[in-house]
Formats: structure tokens, C-alpha cells, sequence
């Protein structure tokens, strides 16, 4: 008896489902008769599609997916298969949101050798890697447009480095970990005029094909942890260098880059890089590269590069500005780089899973040719060439070809692996996913998506061993996908099923400004690693106030220092005199918080930059310039405890040159504040 | 005493050892913002609690009604409570090694008065913070104490608190039962002897 009714119980839920889902069915074929949209959705999604992702409240997903923000310089973290957002991670944007590149500690993470730049295109996150496979240990993410390469620690979900990549403009093919992250791999988009100072030089726009080239970056990654350093570049041929993948197994020494505009053309790139009838996959062996370079073909020049890190301890970034770059010439490195001819402007270069086969999407071809990495390696060992370029062999299509997938779909752009066999290829302009064989590359299934795939991403699809249950298919258009929001709509991701034969299309979710490039990793790789809260007995902010006996105001000419102490619900001193027009007052603001999920925020009145929310443990400094005498008030923003609203306190500013001493307190004489105060 | 008394006499009086490697007693804490739960753990010698930061998290929660901060400072018994401990072990191992039996039972007498006294002391302590609260409180909910249980639970507000003696205690246990135990069994066997005796001494 009771068991019919756990039964019951558990399919109730379901039943509800079904029924929903039903509902939704009627009311599409509704609207589609009245020349509504969405028919098609209905016909492709599968009947337990809701189920599929329904995560139940106080459930957690399976998977944490972290898609780039394109234009927004951040990440933003998903849980799959909900497609719930969990959180949003600035990189090289400023964040109002919490202060990041705002205060006086993070500032430091957005300097470059062009000043302080808070914004940057994020394209492409990957995730570090042990043994080819994701590690959850960090996530590398590229800045585009000023090049830099930067790491997230998936510790904290906090941007903890960013390096400026120096002789590099449009950092696009950028970053790849090679399979235990020896060494982060970035290339340019743009090939520049190299003034042999680390910079760019002022040279005459016709003169592309005699002075422009490219640079890729090895950046070295230390294996415990995990800080960046540029080991040396390669200085190739003046083309337009797309996109990158390691190679793996076999291929494991290898790393391979599509380029475009091997016609050099400086102007009208749409019509003058559209030429030649095939460009080049550029393939390097990193570990003779890296020989290469120990054993003293390396070149030395000046150069002139930011490399920005976040202490743990003191939570607060600090930039060093590095003088020289090493590099290596292909000519003088024989063995080192090969060119293998691929059919017009390539995109992307993805390879399977056993390192065997590097597929290449030309997103103006019309096949999909698959090289082989046994093959290439005879056709090295035979000489196959068809000549060279600029010194390095270009090797014959042909005999570096395993096939092609014919009639893949129009504007082939990414492939991805299951790790059954299975690839799948988005079509830009086709609007669809095609899975295809690796086997016979015969085509098998194809699911239309809304609308204009670019990227699509498998958890570790792009690894030795794919978690091949889901696809997340990433829009660049989204039309009438959601509710119109005006001419600027959220992008859109579509998360699809691909444990089956079939693709089954499971859900549409909008995503923050424009994901490029995505990564997911089981939730158990990172999760139990997640820090609660900062140790505050770790914390070694100069100006940390780690009870609130230590806080205290002091005057330094017309610099205000306050050691100020936040724990619920009051701030430690909250009545502040002496302040004078025109003083830098530098709000030193330390959590004393030492549970989980417990910040507090600090902002006050007329500052010109935004609130500091700070976690339990750590100290952020916000910096305030008055500019009229008056009281301030200032106050907590973050919802912290039931009385966060009296969480507030004032300043007293008056006029320059007044005779009002520093004075500064919280509560009364008398009053037996508790908390910590005189606990320790 | 018969070494096996020794013996157990012994026992008894390293099992108060258990008081220094676990906590007398648990305080059990849990609200809907605390899935997880608070731990306090009372000690011979300190408070503790599941996390480091547990009596803060304690405090920041308790202020709000106006309990005074719970320190370990604030207690002197925590700094006199191991000497007396270490105290009932040393004579435990004396009287062993000595061997009367009413001297066991002694201690074995004093060591339940310890205890008692100790619950007592302990129970009012609760009532003290429980009662004794700040007229400045933020919270103030007419007619409300939050004495946490001494034993069992209670709804102390959106908490539900929870209080149970652990394994610190079960070392007094023990040892009051080894040393009564040692009395007892060396009583009886004395006893025996007591009768087998007169036969040898009559002659
Ligand atoms: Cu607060």
C-alpha cells in the first residue's frame, strides 16, 4: 500500500510535466494559426524535454558551464541542464556590481602599456587541464581588442591575473591549454607592423605584405599555482591568425591554428582575404618549440607589457610592467611550423578526441575537410611539399587529407566531439547542428537552431574524454526567440540532447551580451572546492582592521585614512568628523563576517565610482574626494541581517582649512557593543 | 585492592582523560537560513564549535535580543575545570597504586559531586545568558527568555535548539563507574577472604 502510493507520489511531478508541456503544445499551435511563431519548436522539442532539464528547487545541476560575455569583458556561469544563471564574473570590465576595477584594489588588474583600459572582448573560455582532461582548477578567458590573456580562479570565481600579450593585436586565437597546461597558447587576429620594441610601428598602410606579421604566445602556466608567465613568442607570417587547438594523444605535441588572408591584404578584408582559393592550417610542435628555445634560438627585444596579479593574502592586485619578450623565427627552427593548405578562410580547427583528426570549418567552403594527423606526419617524413611561405614548408592538401564531409550544411563555423564517435559542426547559415561520423564523415542527424550558431560546446568536447549527454548551441541572433525587449535583445543558448540517436532540442536560455565560446565541467570537480569565506586571521591587507578596537581615522596631509570594521549590522567607526574638502579619504572597509554568504557593501553619498562589496575576511578600499562641506551619510548595501537598514553611519566634511579635529565612533560610551569587538 | 581493582581503578581515572580530547556537551542551533546548523561545543577547557568562527556567527545572531557576547574568557570555570580534572586523575592513579578501597570509593563519591555540581553550574550559566539581556536590544519580544535547553529541545524564536551531552561526558561516566566498580568488586572479594580468613588465624 504504501509503495503505490510512493509511486504516486513520484509520478505526480512527471504527470504535471507532461500536462504543462501539453498545454504549451495547444497554445503554440494557438499562435502559430494565428501567424505566431514557434511552430517549429514545438515540432523538434521531444516530449520530456521539461523534465530533462528540470532541476528541483534546492537541487543542484550537474554541470557549471562559464560562457564568455563577448562584448561585456565577463563570464557569466550557468548551471546545466537548467541553463539558470549563477553568476556573472568580470574580467577586464569594470563591475559596478561589486567594485571590481572600481576600487582601490582592484584597480591594478585593468592596467596595460595603453593605461588603465576597463573593458575588453572576451571570446574564448577554456578551462585548465590534468591529463587532456578539465581540471575545474581555473579558467582561462582571452581579451580581444587589447590583447591580454587572463585566469580565473575557480576557487573563489575571481579574476586573479591578466597579462598583456605584447607584438599581438587582436588577441583572438587565444587561450589554449595545451593538455597539463604547459604552457597557455595565444595568437593575433591581426597581424601589425612590428616596430622590434614590443610595439607596433608607424609604418605606411601599403606596406602589409613587406612589414605586417603575426605572433603566437606561449605562456608558461606553474603547474601548483597557476600563475602566468610569457615564455616566448613565434613571429609568423603576416595573415590573420583565427582561431586554435591542442592537439592530443598523437597530436599531443602539437597545436594547430586556422589563418586567413594568406593574400595579405590590408583594406577590404571582406573582398581581399576572400582570394585565394584555400588558406593554411598553421600546425606547431610546441615541445620542439619550447626546445627550441632552451637550446638558445631565442632572439631578445625590448618591450613594454602590464602583468597584473591578485594577492591571496591581501586580496589586493599589484602590476608589474615587464621590459623584454623572447622570440623564435619558424625560418631558423626547422621541423617546428607546417602549413597545410584549408579551403577558404577557415574558422574553426577542432580536434577529436584521440588526437587523430583535426577538422577544419571553412565557413565559406562547401565540404568540411578532415585532416589526419598520421598522415601529416608521413607527409613530413616524405617531403610532401608544395612549396613553402615565408620558410615554412605548406604541405600537399591531398596527402595531409583523411576526407570530407560532403554537403555538411552552409557556413560550417565549430565542431565538437561526443566521444562516441560523433562529431557536430555548427552551420552559421544554415542555422543548424550537424552530427556527423568520424568514421566515414557521412552525415547522420541535423537539428535546426535559432538563429545563427556560432560556437557550440560539448563539457569537455574539446578534451581527451567528452561528457557527451549535452550540446550547448550558442545564437548569435535571437529575433523572436523571447519576449521583445527593444532593438537590443539578450543573446540566446540552446541546450540539446545528443545522449541519443537523435538530437533532441531540451531548451532555449538567454544569455549576458554575446557568448562566443563556452566550457563546462562536472559540478563535483568544483564544487567542493568553492571557498565559503576568507580567513580573517589570513588576511594581510596593510590596512585591515581585524576587530574593531583596531579601526581608526587618521589625517596624512589631506589624505583621510579610515580602518573601518563592517559585522552585522553596524560599521565600526559610523560617525566620522574632521573630513575637509578636497581630502582623499580612502575608505579601508574589512569584513569581520566569518560565515558563509555574508558580504557587506559600503558606499557613500556622491562618490564618483561605485559601491565596494566586500567578503567575509577581506578588506576593499573605496576612495572618496568631498567636494562640499556637509554630513554624508553612508550605509551597507547589501542586505545583510534584519537590521541592515540601520547599518549606516555619517560624515562630517567641512570646509578646507576648518579647525574640526579627526574625531570618530560608533555608538555610546557606555553601550556594550557586541560582535567581536572585544573578543580577541 | 587486588591488581584487578588496581586495574580498574586505574581505568577509571585515565577515562577522564576523554574530557580533553572531546567536547562535555553540544548545543545544537538550526534556522532556515542555517541548513547546515550551528555547533557549540562546551569543553573542559574552551568552547568550540563546528566551525572556527562558530561562537562569533553565535554572537552575531544572539545580539539581536540582547544576549550578552559568549567568550571563552568570560568563563572562569574553563580555566580552573582541567586542574580539578587533573586533579580526580592523578589521586585516581594514587589511589591505585595505594590500594584502599574507601579511598575509591571516596572519589568515586567526590567525583559525582564534581559532576553535579558541574551540570548545575552549567545549567545556570544558560539561565544567566538566557535571562540576563540587554534592555537595548533590537529585538524584544515581551515576555520571552531564550534559555537554551539543558537537555532535549526547544523553539528559541526561528531557531530550534537542540542540547546533548557528547563524548567528554561519558568519560565522567565511565569513570565513576570503573571507580565504584573497583570498590565493589575489592568490597565483595575482601569479603570472601574475610570468611576463608578466621580458619588461618584461629590457628
Ligand atoms: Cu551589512
Amino acid at each position: 500500500m504504501e509503495t503505490l502510493i510512493n509511486k504516486l507520489k513520484t509520478a505526480a511531478p512527471k504527470a504535471a510535466l507532461l500536462m504543462a508541456l501539453a498545454t504549451g503544445a495547444v497554445l503554440q499551435s494557438c499562435t502559430k494559426s494565428d501567424g505566431g511563431n514557434g511552430g517549429a519548436t514545438a515540432d523538434a522539442l521531444s516530449s520530456d524535454a521539461a523534465s530533462a532539464v528540470y532541476v528541483a528547487p534546492g537541487k543542484h545541476d550537474e554541470l557549471y558551464s562559464f560562457l564568455s560575455g563577448g562584448f561585456n569583458g565577463q563570464v557569466s556561469v550557468y548551471g546545466l541542464p537548467s541553463g539558470r544563471l549563477l553568476k556573472i564574473i568580470p574580467v577586464f570590465s569594470q563591475h559596478a556590481e561589486n567594485g571590481y576595477g572600481y576600487n582601490e584594489e582592484t584597480k591594478a588588474m585593468l592596467q596595460t602599456s595603453h593605461g588603465f583600459v576597463p573593458w575588453d572582448d572576451l571570446h574564448h573560455p577554456k578551462l585548465s587541464r590534468t591529463d587532456g582532461q578539465t581540471d575545474g582548477r581555473w579558467l582561462f578567458v582571452n581579451g580581444n581588442n587589447t590583447p591580454r590573456v587572463a585566469r580565473v580562479d575557480l576557487k573563489t570565481f575571481e579574476t586573479v591575473e591578466i597579462m598583456e600579450i605584447p607584438n599581438s593585436a587582436g588577441n583572438h586565437c587565444s587561450p589554449y591549454p595545451t593538455n597539463n597546461n604547459e604552457y597557455v597558447i595565444a595568437g593575433t587576429r591581426f597581424s601589425v607592423p612590428l616596430d622590434m620594441k614590443g610595439s607596433t610601428g608607424d609604418v605606411a598602410l601599403d606596406k602589409y605584405e613587406e612589414e605586417f606579421r603575426g605572433s603566437i604566445s606561449f605562456i608558461k602556466v606553474d603547474p601548483k599555482e597557476g600563475d602566468m608567465e610569457l615564455d616566448f613568442q613565434i613571429l609568423v607570417p603576416g595573415f590573420d591568425y583565427d582561431l586554435a587547438n591542442g592537439g592530443k594523444g598523437p597530436s599531443e605535441d602539437w597545436v594547430f591554428f586556422t589563418t586567413y588572408n594568406s593574400e595579405k591584404s590590408g583594406t577590404l578584408k571582406e573582398i581581399g582575404a576572400s582570394q585565394n582559393d584555400k588558406d593554411y592550417l598553421a600546425a606547431i610542435n610546441w615541445k620542439l618549440a619550447a626546445k627550441y628555445a632552451k637550446e638558445g634560438k631565442l632572439h631578445e627585444m625590448p618591450a613594454n607589457y602590464y602583468h597584473n596579479k591578485l594577492d591571496k593574502n591581501t586580496h589586493t592586485a599589484k602590476s608589474t610592467v615587464k621590459k623584454k619578450v623572447r622570440y623564435l623565427l619558424p625560418e631558423e627552427c626547422p621541423g617546428m611550423m607546417y602549413l597545410l593548405p584549408a579551403p577558404k578562410s577557415p574558422h574553426g580547427i577542432d580536434v577529436d578526441p584521440s588526437g587523430e583528426f583535426m577538422v577544419v570549418s571553412g565557413k565559406l567552403a562547401s565540404a568540411i575537410p578532415v585532416f589526419s594527423f598520421a598522415k601529416m606526419q608521413d607527409a613530413i617524413k616524405n617531403k610532401q611539399f608544395d612549396g613553402e611561405k615565408n620558410g615554412i614548408p605548406v604541405l600537399k592538401y591531398e596527402s595531409v587529407l583523411k576526407g570530407e564531409v560532403k554537403e555538411p550544411g552552409l557556413g560550417p563555423l565549430h565542431t565538437e566531439f561526443d566521444g562516441k564517435g560523433n562529431a557536430y559542426t555548427s552551420m552559421f547559415v544554415s542555422s543548424e547542428v550537424v552530427k556527423w561520423k568520424l568514421k566515414d564523415l557521412k552525415v547522420v542527424d541535423r537539428i535546426p537552431v535559432y538563429y545563427s550558431v556560432g560556437h557550440l560546446m560539448i563539457p569537455g568536447g574539446d578534451t581527451k574524454e567528452p561528457h557527451g549527454k549535452y550540446l550547448v548551441a550558442m545564437n548569435k541572433i535571437t529575433k523572436d526567440r523571447y519576449l521583445p525587449t527593444g532593438p537590443e535583445l539578450a543573446h540566446s543558448a540552446q541546450l540539446i540532447d545528443i545522449s541519443g540517436e537523435k538530437m533532441k532540442m531540451l531548451l532555449d536560455f538567454p544569455t549576458v551580451a554575446e557568448p562566443h565560446y563556452a566550457q563546462a565541467i562536472v559540478a563535483s570537480k568544483v564544487a567542493p572546492n568553492s571557498v565559503k569565506f576568507h580567513k580573517l586571521d589570513e588576511n594581510k591587507h596593510p590596512q585591515a582592521a581585524k576587530k574593531e578596537s583596531e579601526a581608526n581615522v587618521t589625517r596624512k596631509g589631506n589624505k583621510v585614512i579610515v580602518k573601518m570594521t563592517s559585522i552585522r549590522s553596524h560599521f565600526t567607526p559610523d560617525n566620522i568628523e574632521g573630513v575637509q574638502v578636497g581630502d582623499t579619504v580612502l575608505f579601508h572597509v574589512t569584513n569581520l563576517e566569518q560565515d558563509w554568504d555574508v558580504p557587506h557593501g559600503f558606499a557613500v553619498m556622491g562618490a564618483n565610482t561605485a559601491e565596494t562589496l566586500i567578503m567575509p575576511g577581506a578588506t576593499q578600499t573605496l576612495r572618496w574626494v568631498p567636494k562640499k562641506a556637509g554630513v554624508y551619510p553612508m550605509y551597507c548595501t547589501d542586505f545583510c541581517s534584519a537590521l541592515h537598514q540601520e547599518m549606516q553611519g555619517y560624515v562630517r566634511v567641512s570646509p578646507k582649512g576648518s579647525n574640526v579635529p579627526i574625531k570618530f565612533s560608533t555608538g555610546k560610551k557606555k553601550q556594550n557593543i557586541p560582535g567581536v569587538a572585544s573578543a580577541k | 585492592m587486588k591488581a584487578i581493582h588496581r586495574v580498574l581503578m586505574i581505568v577509571a581515572a585515565l577515562s577522564l582523560g576523554l574530557l580533553f580530547m572531546f567536547p562535555m556537551w553540544k548545543i545544537y542551533l538550526k534556522a532556515p537560513q542555517y541548513p547546515e546548523g550551528l555547533e557549540m561545543h562546551i569543553w573542559v577547557n574552551k568552547i568550540s564549535g563546528s566551525s572556527e568562527s562558530v561562537l562569533q556567527n553565535f554572537n552575531i545572531l544572539n545580539h539581536y535580543i540582547g544576549m550578552e557576547p559568549i567568550h571563552a574568557e568570560s568563563f572562569a570555570e574553563l580555566k580552573f575545570m582541567p586542574y580539578i580534572v587533573i586533579g580526580f586523575m592523578v589521586t585516581g592513579v594514587l589511589i591505585a597504586l595505594i590500594g584502599k578501597r574507601n579511598l575509591a570509593g571516596a572519589w568515586a563519591g567526590l567525583l559525582m559531586g564534581a559532576g553535579a555540581a558541574g551540570i548545575l553550574d552549567f545549567y545556570l550559566w544558560l539561565v544567566k545568558f538566557g535571562t540576563n539581556l540587554s534592555p537595548e536590544a533590537p529585538i524584544k519580544v515581551p515576555g520571552m527568555t531564550y534559555i537554551p535547553p539543558l537537555l532535549g529541545n526547544k523553539t528559541l524564536l526561528n531557531f530550534e535548539a537542540l542540547s546533548l551531552p557528547a563524548l567528554g561526558s561519558a568519560g565522567i561516566l565511565l569513570a565513576i563507574v570503573f571507580s565504584i566498580l573497583a570498590f565493589y568488586l575489592s568490597y565483595k572479594s575482601a569479603k570472601k577472604e574475610l570468611i576463608n580468613k578466621p580458619v588461618h588465624s584461629a590457628a
